[in-house]
């Protein structure tokens, strides 16, 4: 089965489950809250969109030099970049390093590009133990799914799910408070915490001018493992790298605003460096892995460059009314949702992808709260058009449109075929359209005469004309 | 002011009496309108497939067919935003057609300055925003304004009211599940309101409703905007 088909499947599964629109619609509901909530603070969001959105805008469109800016920071300050161009590359590296440093266990902080590259069954491969250390990734881990949601992982479950889960794991009462899970799950992450030889992370953003990598948490795993850890390692996509140190007064509660509705995340740690004579304790390493796998071939469509902006924030698929109904493992990407929808296409396989970009009504709420003003379905609109251009089309549709335009191009023949598709209609021609239509819905019930055909009688110019 | 009549294809096949109910609504006003017969698809359906040369045929013959109208007035939110925001990218540019195209609530309210048609509709209804009237036009006030002024009319708000409907189009055949899963939550939401007709600018939209609801024989009525507003 191909990516195409796996997806309609799951697709259809998960939109025909009632229970899972209800979990899916009762955590978005608590999210919605926040961020109404959230939005109060604001005097005027809309502006700070705008600046948020000028700030990747100009990252993006000098993402040269600002990369080798950052690089030589890093790298003044005692830190290694090392350059990804693919996903083998960037694990490579990582799992070579962890070899020749005789790492055994890996913690690991929330990071969707760790997920982008595999890099936890090329840990696995190697013999090291790695660990979601933030909760919800830690409880994907112990399920072995992938994360349901690019912010929330664990969005398609209910306390419940993770009541049972822990009970069959670590033996915590059925009846255990969310609480009382939450100390489970921070017990044995904290022995995790302490015996880990390496920290890996993503960033969220990727400061130019001080070399300094900003990293947002909720639970403060982050900064457990970027301290704790003889050895860090962050791996971050090329387009998270922003002009200056300042940017983040307005880039951090942006993102926790759309996030969580937060008026800043809980923990907001910054690291830049590895430890330095006379410090204590830290990382006596810091690695930066800069990974492209498929980036710059976005970076170079002028028209679609902007979906380099993302902060991955999740905001447009908590608007989507597409993944509200299928969530997110249907999609089978590292990135769900219309963002998801709109980079797979770029940073995979075109073709194999392309059928996610018209798995979108087009509906534009996913361009409503983008907080970097991301022109989401519009993108969707352009992947259409590119498929249809790279002849990813099926051919028969092709020939379909192409007939449609020959008859839309002359009235009579539109007359005629308008005719001779009501009266199909009527009489229960069902055509393949019809039939997939009517898997769900009844036909409309067709009138017997057209509006041009009622237009003749009500026409009073032609009369007072003739 | 010469007023020509943007009657989208599946409007003209499939609902006819809301070019109609416009049209009634617009004679009253003392509108004199009239309709280009040349006219056929504003070519969204090929533009939303990818097909963007066979759309860019049909928009520019829209521009010719509708060359000579002051204003060009349409019964769809969708369409209307498809020759206004989607025409100027197909053609390289915006042209007096394309910036001139108003769906019709926009025209009478935005244009015209009217709000109250004199209608008199004697129930309650909850108004559905069609995505591309609400996102692409930013029409979110002008239907009800007018809604507000019919006489008898109870209008409730639903609680998804900008949630789609599920059409898109293309998509409501090419993914029929996700699109009637939508479709479902739109209508619980409408059955919600108690409400005994759902309104909108979109007949596609109403179309979806419609048909999801016959299938499921609930008591959802769907009404354009236009006939609410032709209603005496």
């Amino acid at each position: 089965m191909n990516a195409a088909q796996q997806f309609r499947r799951a697709a259809a599964k998960k939109a025909a489950d009632p229970r899972h629109r209800a979990v899916l619609e009762k955590n978005i509901a608590t999210y919605d809250d926040a961020v109404a909530r959230g939005r109060t603070r604001y005097a005027g969001w809309e502006n700070a969109r705008s600046t948020a959105a000028q700030i990747k805008w100009k990252a993006i469109n000098h993402l040269d030099s600002y990369l080798e800016q950052f690089e030589r920071a890093v790298v003044e300050n005692g830190g290694h970049v090392f350059w990804a161009e693919t996903a083998e590359d960037a694990r490579r590296y990582i799992v070579e390093l962890a070899q020749q440093r005789g790492v055994q266990k890996v913690v690991k902080s929330k990071s969707m590009v760790t997920e982008e590259i595999h890099l936890n069954a090329a840990f696995a491969a190697a013999g090291i133990e790695p660990v979601e250390t933030d909760l919800g990734e830690f409880i994907c881990q112990l399920r072995g799914e992938s994360p349901y949601h690019i912010l929330t992982p664990i969005m398609h479950l209910t306390k419940t799910d993770v009541a049972i889960l822990f009970h069959e794991r670590f033996g915590t009462p059925l009846t255990a408070t969310a609480g009382e899970l939450a100390g489970v799950a921070r017990e044995q992450l904290r022995k995790v915490f302490l015996s880990a030889d390496m920290g890996v992370t993503g960033a969220n953003f990727l400061v130019a001018d001080t070399g300094m990598v900003a990293l947002s948490t909720n639970e403060g795993n982050g900064r457990l493992s970027v301290s704790l850890p003889r050895i860090h390692v962050v791996v971050a996509g090329i387009e998270k790298v922003i002009p200056h140190f300042e940017d983040l007064a307005v880039l951090w509660p942006v993102l926790a605003q759309v996030g969580t509705g937060q008026g800043v995340t809980a923990y907001n740690t910054l690291v830049g460096a590895p430890r330095r004579d006379g410090e204590p304790d830290s990382p006596t390493e810091f690695h930066v892995v800069l990974l492209d796998n498929g980036r710059t071939r976005l970076l170079a469509d002028v028209e679609q460059r902007d979906a380099l902006h993302c902060i991955r924030c999740g905001a447009c698929l908590n608007a989507c009314p597409v993944y509200k109904n299928i969530g997110g493992h249907a999609y089978g990407t590292t990135y769900q949702g219309p963002i998801g929808s709109v980079i797979t296409p770029h940073l995979r396989d075109a073709c194999e992808w392309s059928h996610l970009s018209y798995a979108s009504s087009l509906c534009g709420a996913c361009t409503g709260v983008c907080p970097v003003r991301i022109d989401v379905h519009r993108h969707l609109l352009h992947n259409r058009r590119n498929a249809v251009r790279r002849k990813f089309d099926n051919p028969l549709q092709r020939l379909a449109f192409k007939a449609w335009c020959w008859v839309m191009q002359d009235a009579t023949r539109y007359r005629i075929t308008g005719k001779l598709a009501r009266l199909a209609i009527r009489f229960g021609l069902a055509a393949p359209l019809a039939k997939a239509w009517m898997q769900g819905r009844e036909l409309p019930e067709v009138p017997e005469q057209s509006f041009r055909e009622l237009w003749a009688g009500m026409d009073d110019n032609s009369r007072t004309r003739s | 002011m010469r007023v020509a009549l943007f009657i989208p294809c599946f409007v003209d096949q499939f609902c006819p009496q809301v070019a109609v109910a416009m049209v009634t609504v617009l004679r009253r006003l003392k509108i004199e309108v009239y309709h280009p017969t040349a006219q056929t698809c504003c070519g969204q359906p090929a533009f939303n497939t990818g097909y963007w040369d066979e759309a860019r045929k049909l928009a520019k013959r829209f521009g010719e067919v509708f060359a000579d109208a002051d204003a060009i007035v349409c019964p769809s939110g969708s369409c209307t935003a498809m020759v206004r925001n989607y025409h100027p990218e197909l053609l390289g540019k915006a042209t007096r057609v394309t910036a001139n195209t108003f769906e019709f609530s926009e025209f009478l309210v935005n244009k015209l300055g009217i709000t109250d048609v004199g209608a008199r509709f004697p129930a309650k209804v909850t108004y559905h925003d069609g995505c591309h009237a609400l996102r692409e036009l930013r029409l979110k006030e002008e239907p009800r304004m007018l809604l507000r002024n019919v006489q008898g009319l109870e209008l409730v708000e639903m609680d998804k009211a900008e949630t789609c409907c599920g059409f898109g189009g293309t998509f409501s055949v090419k993914f029929p599940m996700i699109s009637c899963a939508m479709d479902g939550v739109k209508v619980d939401s409408i059955q919600r309101t108690g409400a005994e007709y759902v309104v909108s600018a979109d007949p596609s939209c109403l179309m979806q409703i419609d048909g999801y609801a016959r299938r499921r024989k609930l008591p959802i009525k769907t009404v354009s905007l236009a006939e609410v507003l032709a209603a005496r």
